[in-house]
């Protein structure tokens, strides 16, 4: 069964925040399901849909975003993707 | 993708700008099978029950705020009113049982245990006056036990005689706790019409009617609401309501999707969601901030009732959409030490305890978190609480009175209680004595709103 969520990525446009990003969830064994990314004002935003069935240990995945929110200076957020549905349709 | 970008950045930015959060999920406990003649297994028993069943509130509560990014702060419990189980206990074991609960909240790391109450609207039974002789001494010995007593409804009347106990149970209680600006009372509330299923405290408790074990979801928001309403400054009122409604509406459903979750994972069923507008200290988390930004220079002026008739009633309607059961005391709390706006109300003298009693005609609950000068007498605690009851028992609506007598403060002082409850500048009372009228005692009549059938 799907259990999605939705990471959102904002900071500062710089090189490999992507990368760094995809390569936690990959770590983390998170299956993108979606990608949109702009540029607004030179702040790069980002959001992705993604299963998080076969997450282990969410502590772990926290933890994983925290370090590359200190390295490249990002706001990173991951809430599961119901929560939207809820708020915002009726 | 049906989500848009605007919308995810909506939902990212009442968490964390505006202070959305869930206030509290609340785990209903019925203690009827716990009652024993044996006060030792009685004890026992109420330990186990409640720290089995609520063994996993806290972590599950805690992983689905991770999940959802949402933040509960609140895990609390609420038990069977203490006083039907009682039986022929003595005050001494009463006393030892509120330290048993403070026991089994300290063991669950939940911040609150409420439930520690007795119903005594229309007469007291001997475990009701047994738990009333404890509640001083209950109140002063432990940190997480909340208390309520109900003395009124529309249905019965009120009860002044317990009225007039709760003033002398208020000042002792009052005394007892001094070393800690009588910190005591503030864990202490008085009922009119009191709600089975309130998720809030201090007065949550698990009543009759409800079953084995049930979780009940308290939200809160206020901040949200004030950001709404400031990014539409010039709309006439119908327009301000429909802003709240909106706002109260997505408040709300996230409210009851976590508070589902929980349940769901506890494997005990969802009650129901309280649509309280719960102020906190932290910024702009305020309902006073909501009723200026409707256009009062300060709170407590002329027209703050009807900015507070209007905004309680257009969170009704948005939540009433949103979930499907909604219950509790569902109302705006106007709890004056937890709210930055009533503060500077009171201190601009804006804000008064008149006011403030007018104010609970129409919105829930009552006289809330009030400071009071220590040298009050308990005829007017009392008498205050009579005059609450009677405001709800005449519109068939909750109120209630948490007041605190602080020992040793007099008018314009300012205490603090910490946490969650606040500080509050200190009130004064009306100096005439109300006196004759509590020692009459006796009941009051149910009024003939209560003759529906």
């Amino acid at each position: 069964m799907q259990k999605r969520a939705v990471v959102t990525v904002v900071g500062k446009d710089q090189i490999g925040i992507i990368a760094k990003v995809t390569n936690v969830l990959a770590d983390n064994r998170m299956n993108i399901l979606d990608i949109s990314q702009t540029i607004l004002q030179d702040f790069f935003t980002m959001m992705m849909l993604v299963d998080m069935a076969n997450i282990s240990d969410l502590d772990h995945l926290l933890q994983d975003f925290k370090k590359v929110e200190q390295e490249l200076g990002l706001t990173i957020n991951i809430q599961r993707e119901d929560v939207f549905q809820a708020m915002h349709r009726v | 993708m049906s989500i848009a970008f605007t919308e995810i950045q909506e939902t990212i930015r009442m968490v964390q700008m505006e202070s959305l959060d869930i206030r509290t999920v609340t785990l209903g406990i019925n203690l009827h099978d716990c009652a024993d003649s044996d006060f030792k297994k009685v004890k026992e028993k109420v330990y186990n029950k409640i720290t089995s069943y609520a063994a996993k509130l806290k972590p599950v509560a805690e992983q689905v705020e991770k999940e959802y990014g949402i933040p509960i702060i609140n895990k609390r419990i609420a038990i069977t009113p203490i006083a039907e189980i009682l039986g022929s206990a003595t005050r001494e074991q009463a006393v030892d049982l509120a330290r048993t609960l403070d026991q089994a909240a300290k063991a669950l790391e939940v911040d609150f245990i409420g439930g520690y109450s007795a119903l005594v609207h229309k007469g007291i039974s001997k475990g009701d006056q047994t738990l009333l002789d404890a509640l001083p001494e209950a109140l002063s010995v432990t940190e997480r036990v909340c208390a309520s007593v109900s003395i009124g409804t529309t249905r019965t009347g009120i009860n002044m005689d317990a009225v007039g106990q709760l003033g002398k149970i208020l000042k002792q209680t009052a005394e007892f706790t001094k070393e800690d600006n009588s910190i005591g009372c503030a864990k202490f509330v008085a009922f009119c019409n009191p709600v089975e299923d309130n998720p809030f405290m201090a007065g949550a408790f698990h009543g009759a009617g409800e079953g084995e074990a049930v979780l009940s979801v308290g939200v809160s928001g206020p901040g949200v609401v004030l950001n709404a309403l400031k990014r539409y400054p010039n709309v006439d009122l119908g327009e301000v309501s429909d802003i709240i409604k909106k706002t109260a509406f997505k408040i709300t459903r996230a409210g009851e999707l976590l508070g589902r979750e929980v349940a769901k994972r506890l494997d005990v069923p969802f009650g129901i969601m309280d649509l309280s507008l719960a102020p906190t200290n932290a910024m702009n988390d305020s309902v006073a901030e909501i009723l200026e930004e409707i256009g009062l220079e300060r709170v407590g002026t002329h027209g703050t009732i009807a900015a507070l008739a209007l905004m309680n009633d257009a969170v009704k309607k948005g939540g009433a959409m949103a979930s499907s059961y909604v219950g509790g005391l569902s109302g705006a709390f106007i709890p004056v030490s937890e709210d930055n706006g009533m503060i500077k109300g009171i201190e601009d003298n804006a804000l008064s305890l008149d006011k403030l009693e007018a104010m609970t005609c129409v919105c829930s609950v009552g006289l809330d978190m009030i400071a009071v000068t220590g040298d009050v007498t308990p005829e007017t605690l009392a008498a205050m609480i009579a005059d609450e009851a009677a405001i709800g028992m005449i519109n068939k609506k909750t109120t209630a009175v948490r007041v605190i007598p602080v020992i040793g403060k007099s008018e314009g002082d300012t205490v603090e209680f910490g946490g969650l409850l606040g500080r509050a500048p200190v009130m004064g009372v009306n100096p005439y004595s109300s006196a004759k009228m509590i020692q009459r005692g006796g009941r009051i009549p149910a009024p003939l709103q209560a003759l529906i059938n």
